[in-house]
């Protein structure tokens, strides 16, 4: 028993080169995995516990957009029997003066908060009193350490154009509350906001005893139009929902990369298990069981999977710190802004990682094991029978089961916003594909002619005769690179359809805007009117945007007021869209129609809204109903959007202010004075300024910068693919060399069992790469109108990025080409006398 | 007279010379951009020789910094059990004002504070309410006595004040019945606090009133009646920075009169200040000053909370007479470091005469034990 343990550590050794292979692939599988996965948690638990730190224990809160509503609502609640607390808010996201970014206001009557939010005071009361001195206000951790200011500092924001200096009285403990926030005094908040009059938030805490639901209703039966009840929970999820489907690619992606690893296990011991029949035969003549054989093979695997799994846990680990510490938990996304998440190890998710790991390595072994047991040893120890096992996987009928199955899977809407389904028939289209691989290359090669050169004719018929080792690499090939052409051709039809969308909404000479840091600045009408007396503007369109809620399960929708070109609603046929590209038909409006609204896509897909269809929006306190007049396709803004024009607007609720504005130049006009005569009015040096050109450079880098982890992943796979290919090959020739040997001695020179070799590898992957840009094509097809259309509610066209899928597919078939003739070298070192003889 | 609550909420509220030193700004000429404008309050000085007039004196004097309305007495259930109850207003205006038109502009804040003293439990039941007078959910009103925080009241009707407190594990809702005129302390209601002219309060009380009404404890509902006190005190002057906390007693005497006493302890352990009021049951009224006033502690009481040590039993002197003071229960102190950051001993007694003068032998009422915690920090 020793010495057979001798013989395997010898081999062992000898394939340590393809061993690290494995284990590198499943350990970059379960690093992947791990770090999206632990960055979406510290993601996740930052949004919860800042969302948490700041609400407290209220058992309701009562909300609204930024209009908000009367305060005298607050009194009434107040009053209501039931109602132990009602704490008043005005939370504002307000921006920082010199172009800093934001930072949450929260205007608390601290007197009232300390009995809601017990947290934010409960470590020192004197903070109740602290906030009530006149411009008081005491900032978070996170917020004092962002804008580099500490106690008795002057925090200036800007309101309207204008700056407001409030003082810093404090900065609270990092772990009270949590984001970048301010807290300020009601009467502060509302004064030096801007804010009069009116609340936008209430927090209620019931009296014991009372039923919440009855409640509730009570409540809600109180409130005006725009404002709702929402749960703290509610909350939370809705800041999950947010990211989910961008989190849930990550996972996705992550699994295929461990998918890959996977395939790498697969592909190695296949190989050798083929190689090692001689070895199990000769274990099963000495007693050894066909169990005791397949649970060899799978012991190495699980040994693989072990190995790899500890390495990929540590790694992902190593990746998760260093991009939450470079990039931010949404990795670069934009999406937790002022979040800054803090990273824990998490054993049970440890656990699960691991066990997956391992659990791949060993199903990934499974299909070669059951081939060594099954093997008879009197065969087996024969040399020459090494290509049983695809021998039942000839069959096309699975492969054309899986990609049917795959085709009918595109049709079923998303589950929860996720697009299950899509990524499911992923998965079958891919696996079909796989499986249709020999009977198609089978296929191909026997259609192809006999060419006259000898190592390409003998190329040929051993991929003919003998397909099945080549088998496996060309399955590798076509898995990885056909996820690779489906990513390749969705972010270029993605990043193609938001460049042709930006040049159709960005028709103006030049454009400022407020909205780029919180909701307090704006331009008001004496401003505009200033802007529209510039000698250098021919025209000004001014846009005001707002946040709806019209579901407080579901994120908020933005709410857009438009000036519009054509000169309004009531104008006729050419009213004039609010200059995005229209998707789909559009509603002809009937006389007596409410005025028309445009939706974008996420609107149409999340509310079931369509053209024609008559919708009520909360605007200026008060329901009003529009009809919806078409669909547009809105890149700007995931959630859903709603444009009105903005007389109608102004009409509705009184608002005058605009956010962003488009100018165009009278002729002999220059941008330059139009930017320095904008500059140079009064607040005008808080507007953020930008013409066409640069708005559609710094898109396409933030662009580009949300898919960064795409594309890196992406890289990871076609990394571990091309890695699994070249050691295929590679191990496909050493295996052969006996046939080498014979080659030589009926009088094939190295140079030319080199070519054969060459030619075999590039006949391979280049059928691979055909192949794998049809299968790829098909994903492509369902990420572009599935996938990414049900996760992010965006369609968008299709483009093949035919430069870049020709220069993968010639990377492909030189790097096989190379490694098949290198492979070659290697195996001929021996003489051919003993290649012949060694028969093992 | 208890100002302690009070005063420690109002310790937190910058002073104007300090506010100045943490960079609220100095006045500016309007249409300055950035900072509002704050300005400095000048408060009204308690001066002597000021007539009080009722009813108008029984409500708020907003311009003064510091103002209370604080009752407290023995309740008796059908059972015979003894209960003691408090019920506080605090009415205070911050040391600052700006322009702001906000409903919610912080320029008067109102604390309010009950407690309930049940030897059945050995222990004190109290809670605690804070509000500005913003939208009507709170407010003192001029004119008349009736101050609220939500659902806590207190007014004065006819020549009854009624009070209604709804507070976590206990509520209560009193109709105390004031039977004589207002009694004044010091010059005509304008007491002495302190060794400086302007340390000084308007201070009056209105002694021996027959109280009717409902107590909840747990749940459980009983009727009582008994004998309460209410003080309305307001000034705008702070604690004098040499003392360290106060003894307080408000005694309604058997006989229908009353007895009021208190000191300032000094931080180095000496009488800062001290004061009372004797006033017999034919009406006749007695003032003493500091030399004529002592406090000697009988018996002292350890917190098992804190280890603070509180002289729960007393011999308090006014002149030549001499009262033995002595609790309901011992444990009646106040951890109210939540809210106004500190802890004082605030419970219902029982006062005797120990010396054999003429007029009431005893009585009942509240005593009030503050900075033996810590001295209290202005």
């Amino acid at each position: 028993m020793l010495r057979l343990f001798l013989v395997l550590n010898a081999r062992l050794a000898l394939r340590s080169g393809r061993i690290l292979l494995s284990v590198a692939g499943i350990a970059l599988g379960v690093a992947l995995g791990f770090a999206v996965h632990l960055i979406n948690r510290a993601a996740a638990d930052e949004f919860a516990l800042a969302v948490r730190s700041v609400a407290g224990e209220a058992d309701f809160e009562v909300r609204a957009g930024r209009a908000g509503f009367a305060e005298s609502l607050y009194a009434v609640l107040s009053r209501l029997p039931g109602i132990a607390v009602a704490s008043p808010v005005v939370e504002i996201e307000a921006a920082v003066d010199g172009g800093r970014g934001a930072l949450k206001v929260l205007g608390l009557d601290s007197l009232r908060a300390a009995q809601v939010q017990t947290r934010l005071f409960a470590d020192d009361p004197q903070r109740i009193f602290a906030l009530l001195e006149p411009d008081a206000v005491l900032l978070s951790a996170q917020a004092a350490a962002a804008f580099s200011l500490g106690e008795g500092d002057r925090l200036a924001l800007v309101v309207g154009l204008e700056r407001v200096e409030l003082r810093v009285a404090g900065v609270l403990p990092a772990e009270t509350v949590r984001g970048r926030i301010a807290l300020a005094d009601i009467a502060t908040a509302q004064w030096r906001l801007g804010r009069l009059g009116t609340l936008n938030r209430i927090d209620l805490r019931l009296a014991p005893g009372s039923d919440p639901a009855a409640m509730r209703a009570r409540v809600e039966a109180l409130l005006p139009s725009g404002a709702y009840v929402t749960r703290v929970e509610t909350r939370e999820e809705q800041g999950a929902k947010l990211s989910r489907a961008y989190r849930v690619n990550l996972s996705v992606l992550a699994m295929v990369a461990l998918f890959t690893g996977g395939f790498l296990v697969f592909s190695a011991q296949a190989l050798e298990t083929a190689r090692r029949r001689g070895e199990h035969g000769l274990l099963r003549v000495l007693g050894l069981t066909r169990g005791g054989v397949a649970r060899l093979v799978l012991v190495e695997a699980a040994a693989i999977g072990v190995l790899g799994s500890a390495v990929g846990l540590a790694l992902g680990y190593a990746l998760a710190s260093l991009a939450l510490r470079t990039a931010g938990a949404d990795l670069g996304a934009g999406m937790f802004r002022g979040v800054s998440a803090e990273l824990r190890f998490p054993w049970l998710a440890g656990a699960v990682f691991f066990v997956v790991g391992v659990a791949i390595a060993l199903a990934g072994a499974l299909l070669p094991a059951l081939d060594a047991a099954r093997a008879a040893p009197a065969r087996a120890l024969r040399s020459g029978d090494d290509q049983r096992m695809f021998e039942r996987l000839v069959s096309v009928w699975p492969g054309f089961a899986l990609l049917a199955g795959g085709g009918l899977l595109t049709l079923p809407g998303p589950v929860q916003g996720i697009p299950l389904f899509g990524y499911a028939a992923i998965a079958l289209i891919l696996l079909g594909g796989i499986l249709l691989m020999p009977r198609a290359a089978i296929a191909a090669f026997a259609w192809a002619g006999m060419p006259r050169s000898v190592p390409l004719g003998l190329a040929l018929a051993q991929l003919r005769g003998a397909p099945g080792q080549a088998m496996v690499s060309l399955a590798s090939i076509v898995a990885s690179f056909a996820l690779m052409v489906a990513m390749a051709i969705m972010v270029s039809s993605f990043r193609q359809s938001v460049d042709t969308w930006l040049n159709a909404v960005l028709p103006a000479d030049y454009y400022f805007r407020t909205s780029h840091a919180g909701e307090t600045v704006y331009v008001d009408a004496a401003f505009e009117a200033r802007v529209r007396a510039l000698p250098q503007v021919e025209r000004l369109e001014l846009q005001r945007s707002e946040r709806l809620t019209l579901d407080p399960a579901r994120p908020t929708v933005w709410l857009v007021a438009r000036d519009m070109a054509g000169g309004g609603v009531n104008g006729g046929a050419k009213g004039g869209d609010p200059l995005l590209p229209v998707v789909g038909e559009r509603y002809a409006r009937k006389p007596g129609d409410p005025p028309p609204v445009w939706i974008s896509e996420a609107m149409a897909d999340l509310y079931g809204y369509a053209p024609g269809r008559r919708i009520e929006l909360p605007l200026g306190g008060a329901p009003r109903a529009f009809v919806v007049e078409a669909v547009l396709r809105d890149y700007a803004r995931q959630h859903g959007a709603v444009f009105i024009e903005r007389a109608e607007y102004v009409r509705l609720t009184g608002d005058e202010r605009a956010n962003d504005g488009a100018l165009w130049l009278r002729p002999g006009a220059s941008t330059a004075e139009l930017a320095a005569a904008l500059r140079a009015l009064p607040g005008g040096a808080q507007l953020d300024m930008a013409d066409p050109g640069e708005i559609r450079k710094v898109s396409l880098s933030v662009f580009d910068r949300s898919f960064a982890v795409t594309y890196l992943l992406e890289a990871v796979a076609v990394l571990v693919g091309l890695f699994g290919l070249s050691s295929s090959l590679g191990a496909i020739v050493l295996a052969r060399k006996r046939e080498f040997g014979m080659l030589r001695h009926i009088g094939m020179t190295r140079g030319q069992i080199g070519a054969m070799l060459a030619a075999e590898g590039g006949l391979l992957a280049g059928f691979g790469a055909f192949a794998g840009l049809a299968v790829g094509w098909a994903i492509g097809l369902v990420l572009i109108h599935v996938v990414n259309r049900q996760s992010f509610n965006w369609s968008m066209e299709l483009h093949l990025p035919w430069g870049l899928l020709a220069a993968l597919s010639a990377v492909l078939v030189t790097l096989a080409v190379h490694t098949a003739w290198l492979s070659g070298r290697e195996a001929m070192g021996m003489g051919p006398v003993r290649a012949v003889r060694e028969d093992w | 007279m208890s100002r302690r609550r009070f005063l420690a909420a109002l310790g937190a509220l910058a002073l104007p010379g300090a506010a100045r030193a943490q960079g609220i700004p100095a006045p500016r000429a309007p249409g300055a951009s950035g900072a509002s404008v704050a300005r400095e309050i000048a408060y009204p000085a308690v001066r002597p020789g000021v007539r009080l007039t009722f009813p108008r004196d029984h409500g708020a004097h907003p311009a003064f910094r510091t103002e209370w309305w604080y009752a407290t007495g023995w309740l008796r259930t059908a059972r015979n059990e003894d209960l003691g109850f408090q019920v506080t207003f605090f009415r205070t205006r911050p040391p600052f004002d700006t322009d702001n038109p906000s409903a919610f502009a912080p320029r008067q804040l109102l604390l309010a504070h009950a407690a309930l003293a049940d030897a059945g439990l050995g222990r004190l039941r109290h809670d605690q309410r804070a509000a500005r007078p913003a939208l009507g959910l709170a407010g003192a009103e001029a004119g008349n006595t009736r101050v609220w925080i939500d659902d806590w009241t207190l007014a004065l009707e006819g020549g009854t004040y009624r009070t209604r407190v709804a507070a976590r594990g206990f509520s209560f809702e009193l109709a105390m019945q004031a039977q004589r005129a207002p009694l004044l302390h010091g010059e005509g209601g304008a007491s002495r606090k302190g060794r400086r002219a302007g340390e000084a309060s308007h201070y009056y009380s209105r002694p021996a009133m027959a109280v009717q009404g409902r107590v909840e404890r747990g749940g459980a509902e009983d009727t009582v009646s008994g004998v309460a006190w209410l003080d309305h005190e307001w000034s705008s002057t702070l604690m004098a920075p040499e003392a360290a906390g106060w003894d307080w007693i408000g005694v309604s005497l058997d006989d229908g009169g009353a007895l009021m006493a208190f000191r300032m302890r000094g931080k180095d352990g000496t009488d800062y200040y001290a004061g009372g009021t004797w006033m017999q049951a034919d009406g006749r009224v007695r003032g003493y000053g500091p030399q004529e006033v002592a406090f000697l502690p009988q018996r002292r009481w350890r917190s098992p909370r804190n280890g603070t040590e509180y002289p729960v039993a007393l011999e308090v002197r006014l002149g030549e007479t001499r009262w033995r003071i002595e609790p309901l229960m011992d444990d009646q102190e106040l951890d109210s470091r939540a809210s106004t950051g500190t802890i004082y001993w605030e419970g219902a007694v029982r006062a005797s005469r120990l010396d054999a003068g003429e007029g009431a032998r005893g009585g009942r009422g509240y005593l009030e034990l503050t900075g033996y915690w810590r001295p209290l920090t202005l």
